[in-house]
């Protein structure tokens, strides 16, 4: 039985009587013109969440989309020195540790990701960072990357 | 005043590795030895909590114990299920159901790292496909901003774990008996910066049990020689505290439930943290020590560093911490580590710890447990 079909929707106009399923989109956002990350902002006590989710997770009123900026600070980090088991999707070849880290949006909240510099000898708190796009096979997420100071 | 509780039994099955023996059998083995040590028969229980993560349904152990019609209720609460086992147990016992009864933990897990689908824990499943779905990488994080924050070097992570085996080497039911040194430890595998593979504790088997009563039931105890159970807290994380498996933070970090949990109990006891004689806390990986002790109010943050240069944590230093080699050296079976934390208080407290009794008669004593997604338990003893 398809969507549709069944006897238990809500009619048009009333409320749901089914949870509603929260927007499984993709973290990022690469409609302009970087790549942003896809937050939300409560707009009745105005918290940031991360992922964005129907409702906000501190007082429960509704959250609207926001973008992150495309910049911010590492607030920590780590690595990952062994292959972590499924649902983790393998890359082709032997594991490459990587790193994990925090990156801290001043005015927003900080957020999880993995870093494209997995050495710890060029990792330090407080280094900023940008977001980028990470692409593995099918699959397109963010990461966040050193700034190369001299390039900017 | 609130009812008296008393432990009076406290068994244990040793914890590692044991192919061929079920998570199952295990906990029978630790409840048998808890009602031996009390001189109790199992048919004197008036009920049962208990459980594991991935070991099975506790209240099945009756098949070996005896069906004898006693309320049993399972409990699987991660990390804290021994802890909640135990807190259930107390408040039945002061709300005056009962006078008696077990509480046990016990598991088994795979080999390596836990294994976690997203969608239990509320998360997309992106967050599992890129690599981000693993317990190591919070410990890792959290503890860099803690050393960052508080000035501790990579060598202290390295006493704990170095004291752990130590402590490890004197304790028959540990799971890692061999001492290792501060360069072994640094020298091993990096696994999650800054920790190195033997800082980080294994997911493991075991099971520990304890018999619990209240005061006007010891005159039934063959055997008794009590600890008293002063307190006991469990709480979970409030908005904003920084907990495993967590794609954001706000900018303003609560405390750990850990924080609440150690003060409850100690407000609860009537004792203060500088009276503890003898603590066990969370080691999953030797920073959650350090970590913990600080939350509990053990010390302050930073003190850490001379509290472990000087000795203060040893067996026989002032303030010792895992006296049985903790998570580092007894490995991780969640249903079970909990219930582990309070046998070996209680073992300590009776003066029955053999080559690794804290000196002295130590009279009271703390445990700490903590577990994803943030939940803490936490007990006072006392003689």
């Amino acid at each position: 039985m398809g969507p549709g079909e069944g006897g238990h929707q809500a009619q048009a106009g009333s409320p749901a009587l089914t949870a509603v399923a929260p927007d499984p989109a993709a973290p990022l956002d690469l409609s302009g013109d970087g790549p942003r990350l896809v937050a939300g902002r409560c707009s009745d006590c105005a918290a940031h969440t991360f992922p964005l989710r129907e409702r906000c997770p501190t007082c429960g009123g509704a959250v609207e989309r926001t973008l992150l900026p495309p910049r911010g600070t590492l607030w920590t980090w780590t690595t990952q020195g062994f292959e972590p088991k499924p649902p983790y999707v393998p890359e082709d070849g032997e594991f490459v540790p990587f790193a994990v880290g925090y990156v801290e949006f001043p005015g927003y909240l900080r957020v999880e990701g993995r870093l494209t510099e997995a050495d710890p000898a060029r990792l330090q708190i407080g280094m900023p960072m940008e977001v980028v796009a990470l692409r593995r096979g099918e699959l397109v997420t963010y990461a966040f990357a050193p700034i190369d100071e001299d390039s900017t | 005043m609130s009812v008296e509780i008393a432990i009076v039994g406290a068994g244990i099955h040793p914890f590692g590795r044991h192919d061929g023996v079920s998570a199952m059998a295990m906990g029978v083995h630790a409840a048998r030895a808890a009602l031996a040590d009390a001189g109790l028969a199992w048919a004197a229980m008036q009920f049962a909590y208990g459980g594991s993560e991935d070991g099975g349904n506790a209240d099945t152990m009756v098949a070996d114990l005896g069906p004898t019609g006693l309320p049993f209720v399972n409990v699987r609460n991660g990390c804290a299920t021994g802890g909640s086992s135990l807190v259930s147990a107390v408040q039945a016992l002061r709300a005056g159901t009962f006078e008696v009864g077990l509480v046990v933990g016990f598991d088994k897990h795979p080999r390596g790292a836990f294994q976690n689908d997203p969608a239990d824990w509320s998360l997309p499943a992106w967050y599992g496909e890129v690599g981000l779905m693993v317990t190591t990488q919070f410990f890792g994080a959290k503890l860099q901003r803690y050393m960052h924050d508080h000035d501790i070097p990579e060598r202290t992570l390295a006493q704990v774990a170095e004291k752990a085996f130590a402590n490890g080497s004197l304790t028959p039911h540990a799971w890692r008996r061999r001492p290792l040194s501060v360069d072994e430890i640094l020298g091993s595998q990096l696994l999650a910066h800054p920790l190195t593979q033997y800082m980080l504790c294994s997911p493991g088997e075991g099971a520990a049990a304890l018999v619990v009563c209240r005061r006007d039931y010891l005159e039934h105890v063959p055997n008794a020689r009590p600890v008293w159970l002063r307190s006991v807290s469990f709480r979970t994380r409030r908005a904003g505290s920084f907990e495993v498996f967590s794609p954001s933070l706000g900018l303003e970090i609560a405390p750990s439930p850990t924080v609440d949990a150690a003060h409850e109990a100690f407000e609860a006891a009537g004792i203060g943290p500088e009276e503890v004689e003898v603590a066990q806390v969370q080691d999953t990986e030797s920073g959650a020590e350090l970590i913990h002790l600080a939350e509990c109010g053990l010390c302050e943050h930073g003190e850490q560093v001379e509290l472990y240069e000087t000795g203060a944590t040893k067996i026989g230093g002032r303030l010792p911490v895992n006296t049985d080699g903790g998570c580092l050296a007894n490995g991780e079976p969640v249903g079970a580590s909990g219930l582990r934390q309070v046998y070996e208080v209680v073992t300590q407290l009776r003066g029955e710890a053999g080559e690794r009794q804290v000196p002295n008669g130590p009279r009271v004593g703390f445990t700490q447990v903590y577990g994803a997604p943030g939940v803490s338990a936490c007990t006072v003893l006392s003689t």
